[in-house]
């Protein structure tokens, strides 16, 4: 058990999660030890958009458990009962796991810099020279050194997801979430943002991925999980789940995107 | 191969420039004739007031500049300011209570609305001003012991205090409808991203929603804030001494109405001019970072840019003569 919680970064058990009478996750259940870059596939509407944003509490879960580093997220267990946790914690939780969204979300009244150090130094209390020393550094490693004063609306879709990965990175993450990040992108400024995603794997981040782009999964990818109706089909490398795969399900999906 | 149309080949030599189109433009008949008759009209009002005998324009410039049209003034300004500020706290409140998850903060902020927008400010302001009626001393203590402090209600609520409470309050009111639709205007995906790197709910609202919400709040206050300086004439049924009660007092004196009209009325445009003034600027201020191009220069910046464009084409083409 101690192993366990050393090394497992996610561990989801019976995840559920409806809206209103919509059942979009029903039991999901995936462990993803540290450092390892997990990649979830699936038809739209699979619920795997969702489980991600259950991972920081976007979303609250309806039944099971989530725990990041052996830490129940949303809630606290004491005594045999959950109680809801505080605005106060579950902020302090959120800062752990960095996630980027598909319309990168960055804040059009800051430059790219601003976009950067706004967490660090009203969150962390980390201080503006200090922060910005290091989100220069930030801009610099997915290739935007020279772009730290611009407005995101004056930069393309792929330097502002840029930016966005930045941003996230930022705040010192133990854990990265990337819910569809070159799907709001032009063909020729995909490569650009999955060379940045590739260079954060290779440096030992830990990743979940939600992302169409089979070309990623195969190499990056140590895991490829299938999600469908709510629950994980199929998981296990890329090499098997894309090119052998066992299940019905995941040979359809993969014989109409591939 | 048949050939495809619109493609040159290779080899084909580039074709020559298109002459440029210089066609005769459409005369407008109706737009000269549109122009001469509203000039013509403009031409006849202003004669109206220049040429007549009526107005006395010395006394005009006489009073333009007396010293109890500026204790108006100043009162006018300060009023405008005091209940501008009291209405955009106020009101902000007001809108987040209005968006609150609170059923009853919700509620609250309904019927404050409610009440305040659905009432004349006229009406408002006598009620405060005879506020000491119902509430004849006003107190803070401790409920239920001898603890405390009370004043007579008629000498803390003067004339100036009763129409700050009442323009406050009625703005407030205004105010929170205009802050909750520039909130409505933020993307939610801003509040999720905020929120996801940690920061919380207060923080995501002062921060990230308030700023890009003001882009969509600040030209409805620029009208908010003319009304409201406007508005403060009201309160000279209360007897506060602002702008045009000071010019009411003096012409029911001298019998001059329509000239101290006009210095009212030219004060009162001279402030609203200031205000669109400063508000140009602070639109600037908000529209950072709204448009993939940089801000259009300023009419000041656009003027200098003209001279010194005009500056040095003389000296070019003077350059060119000799």
């Amino acid at each position: 058990m101690t192993l366990m919680l050393e090394t497992l970064m996610l561990e989801a058990q019976q995840v559920c999660k409806r809206f209103g009478r919509n059942e979009v996750l029903k039991g999901i259940n995936l462990r993803v030890p540290k450092g390892s870059v997990v990649v979830l596939l699936g038809p739209s509407g699979s619920g795997k958009s969702t489980f991600l944003r259950c991972i920081n509490h976007l979303e609250n879960i309806d039944a099971g458990r989530l725990y990041v580093e052996g830490e129940l997220i949303g809630y606290r267990e004491k005594g045999g009962a959950l109680y809801e946790m505080r605005d106060n914690d579950i902020c302090h939780q959120r800062a752990n796991i960095g996630m980027v969204f598909q319309q990168f979300n960055l804040f059009p009244h800051m430059t790219a810099i601003g976009n950067v150090i706004a967490a660090p130094v009203k969150v962390k209390g980390e201080s503006k020279v200090s922060a910005t020393e290091r989100g220069l550094k930030l801009l610099a490693r997915v290739g935007l050194a020279d772009k730290a004063d611009t407005y995101p609306r004056q930069l393309s879709g792929g330097q502002q997801q840029r930016v966005a990965i930045a941003r996230a990175l930022a705040m010192e993450p133990r854990l990265m979430l990337f819910d569809e990040p070159t799907s709001a992108l032009d063909p020729e400024l995909v490569k650009e943002v999955l060379d940045v995603m590739q260079d954060l794997a290779r440096d030992g981040m830990t990743m979940i991925c939600v992302t169409h782009e089979m070309g990623f999964a195969r190499e990056v990818a140590d895991t490829v999980v299938f999600i469908d109706g709510g629950y994980v089909v199929e998981a296990g490398p890329p090499r098997e789940v894309l090119l052998n795969p066992q299940q019905q399900r995941t040979k359809d999906f993969l014989s109409k995107v591939l | 191969m048949s050939e495809t149309p619109f493609m040159n080949p290779g080899s084909a030599p580039a074709p020559p420039a298109p002459e440029l189109i210089r066609a005769i433009p459409i005369r407008h008949y109706g737009r000269w004739l549109g122009a001469a008759v509203s000039v013509g009209i403009a031409v006849l009002i202003i004669r109206l007031f220049v040429v007549t005998p009526n107005i006395n324009w010395g006394q005009v410039g006489h009073y333009l500049t007396f010293s109890d049209i500026f204790l108006g003034l100043q009162l006018t300004i300060v009023l405008t300011i005091a209940a501008m500020a009291v209405g955009l706290a106020l009101g902000t409140v007001i809108a987040v209570m209005r968006l609150s998850a609170n059923p009853v903060l919700r509620t609250v902020s309904w019927v404050y609305i409610w009440f305040f927008r659905g009432t004349p400010l006229l009406m408002q302001i006598l009620f405060w001003f005879n506020i000491a009626l119902i509430l004849p001393e006003l107190g803070i203590g401790i409920p239920f012991t001898d603890w405390g402090a009370s004043i007579n209600t008629n000498v803390l609520v003067t004339a100036f205090v009763a129409a700050l409470i009442a323009l406050g309050l009625n703005e407030a009111a205004y105010m929170s409808e205009i802050v909750r639709a520039g909130i409505l205007v933020v993307d939610y995906g801003q509040t999720e991203a905020a929120v996801a790197l940690g920061m919380k709910r207060g923080l995501v609202f002062r921060m990230i929603v308030l700023p890009q919400a003001m882009r969509a709040i600040i030209p409805p206050t620029g009208n908010e804030l003319i009304g409201l300086l406007k508005n403060t004439s009201l309160v000279s049924v209360i007897a506060a001494q602002e702008l045009l009660t000071k010019a009411q007092n003096i012409y029911a004196r001298n019998l001059l109405v329509i000239e101290l009209l006009i210095v009212a009325a030219f004060w009162y445009l001279l402030v609203t001019s200031l205000l669109m003034w400063g508000q140009y600027y602070v639109e600037r201020y908000f529209a950072r970072g709204a448009t993939n191009r940089p801000l259009p220069p300023t009419p000041p910046q656009r003027l200098r840019e003209w001279l010194r464009h005009r500056l040095s084409s003389t000296s070019a083409s003077d350059a060119g003569r000799r």
